[in-house]
């Protein structure tokens, strides 16, 4: 199994340790990634807001410079946010030729020319449709059995295009939590908002998402997420709602392929544990 | 000249309005929003007033703002509605006629996007720092300071100097300003 890689902006900054256990992860799992070469920014949620043509340019410009790589028909991407603008614009451009042909105008600026030959993927869906489970649970020897984790998927991954779960009921991390021998945290916030760019821009807004999901994680020894976003959002306003709720909202955020990579053997320092923002320690107390 | 604040609005909210064309007023999208307690008028009566050319009423609101594109509305709407992308567009309208109360946001977006232009991708730092200076709010910063110096430490974000290269991307922004006018 080999994929071209799309790391984001994220990941190369604020979520580097996402980037570091994702590859980690997929080597561990035999699976080959192949880094899109001078990728750019996919413009997040701020292009669509801002622009609409640009909003499909900077994310074509990077399908474009998968395609002239022409090594692989997939793209993995991590980044939840990434994910749907890329996969936007691969599905808008197989209907509205118009559009797509404005877009080339745009990349013909870069001799960059787009076919709209790639098809983009979430890490998640790899995980759960392509990477064989068993390569997981013979790894981990039931080691997070004492553990029982809640499975965060936020908005992005899961809407508005229904790919690989359930947008309204998502599962597809049961099976990866349960092969590492920890038990699903049973709650219903899975696929609720975490408020995105809100919490920077509409504090009040956003703190409220964020606050609502924290409290119903009570009771849960982690939080997975696949999103740098929610990441960010979950971990970085715990002390402040906890004040502000007379609440302890203390609880430990990991992405994904840091909970299966510690599963599977790699240590702290391998998935970068150091870097998460959440305080971690009770975490690892029961996990190692 | 000429042309009412009203005109200019309904021209570049024609689109939204086409997008939502068919809206029976069930208002499941309405119940499907994690942010309508901060709106103060629903998506359901948003729709409405957008079917009506009610232009100034839904620019005078906040409620578009808050959307934070959770793409329930859109997931739900039994008319198959694109609901999420009809508030884009609201918003995008809103910034390239700098209201007011959109400022905070449209700057946040502006900066995220100078950083981009310039370096391809995005410095956070940079891109935050703008932000801060823009808004001339001292105690905004204040607010992000702790996050940020926590980010610093753990050395995820790096401090950026303006420097006058040419940016990264500038010709594709350039082209796509010159095609949307
Ligand atoms: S869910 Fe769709 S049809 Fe129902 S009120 Fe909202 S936009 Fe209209
Ligand atoms: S996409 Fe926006 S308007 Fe629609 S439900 Fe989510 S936050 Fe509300």
């Amino acid at each position: 199994m080999n994929y071209l890689y799309y790391p984001g902006c994220s990941l190369e900054g604020t979520s580097a340790e996402y980037d570091i256990s994702t590859r980690l992860l997929m080597a561990a799992a035999g699976v080959q990634l192949e880094e899109i070469e001078d990728w750019s920014c996919c413009g997040a949620t701020a292009a669509e807001s801002q622009s609409h043509l640009l909003s499909y340019v900077l994310p074509a410009r990077n399908l474009a410079l998968a395609e002239k790589m022409n090594r692989s028909k997939e793209i993995l991407v991590p980044c939840s946010a990434c994910y749907l603008n890329l996969k936007k614009t691969e599905a808008i451009i197989k209907k509205d030729k118009p559009l797509l042909k404005k877009i080339n105008t745009v990349l013909a600026e870069e001799d960059l020319v787009l076919k709209g030959e790639m098809k983009v993927r979430h890490l998640l869906d790899v995980l759960s449709n392509d990477v064989d489970i068993e390569k997981i649970k013979a790894g981990s020897h039931h080691k997070m059995k004492d553990l029982v984790v809640a499975p965060y998927y936020g908005c992005q991954c899961l809407r508005p295009f229904k790919i690989f779960d359930d947008p309204e009921d998502p599962h597809s991390m049961d099976a990866l939590i349960q092969a590492t021998g920890a038990s699903v945290f049973d709650w219903d916030m899975g696929g609720q908002c975490c408020g995105a760019s809100n919490t920077s821009t509409k504090p009040e807004a956003g703190m409220a998402l964020v606050g609502n999901i924290l409290k119903a994680a009570h009771g849960a020894d982690a939080i997975l997420t696949v999103c740098p976003m929610c990441q960010m959002n979950l971990e970085s306003n715990q002390k402040k709602i906890s004040h502000k709720e007379g609440l302890d909202l203390d609880i430990p955020v990991l992405f994904l392929p840091q909970f299966l990579g510690l599963a599977m053997g790699k240590t702290l320092t391998d998935v970068r544990l150091d870097l998460n923002l959440s305080n971690t320690r009770a975490f690892t107390e029961k996990a190692i | 000249m000429g042309q009412t604040t009203n005109d200019r609005l309904l021209a570049m909210t024609e689109t939204a309005k086409e997008m939502v064309g068919t809206c029976i007023q069930c208002g499941t999208c309405t119940a499907s929003c994690p942010n309508t307690e901060f709106m103060d008028i629903t998506p359901r009566h948003m729709w409405r007033l957008l079917l009506t050319d009610h232009m100034d009423a839904i620019f005078s609101s906040k409620s578009f703002i808050m959307c934070s594109s959770c793409y329930y509305c859109t997931l739900r709407c039994p008319r198959g509605l694109e609901l999420t992308a009809a508030m884009s567009l609201l918003k995008q309208a809103a910034s390239k006629l700098e209201l007011k109360q959109f400022r905070r946001s449209s700057l946040f977006y502006k900066s995220f996007l100078d950083s981009v232009k310039k370096h391809g991708r995005v410095k956070e730092m940079e891109f935050m720092t703008q932000y801060f200076m823009a808004m001339k709010n001292p105690v905004l910063p204040f607010a992000y300071a702790v996050l940020g110096l926590k980010l610093l430490s753990k050395g995820k974000v790096h401090p950026e100097f303006p420097f006058g290269s040419k940016g990264k991307l500038t010709a594709l922004f350039n082209k796509v300003a010159e095609l949307e006018g």
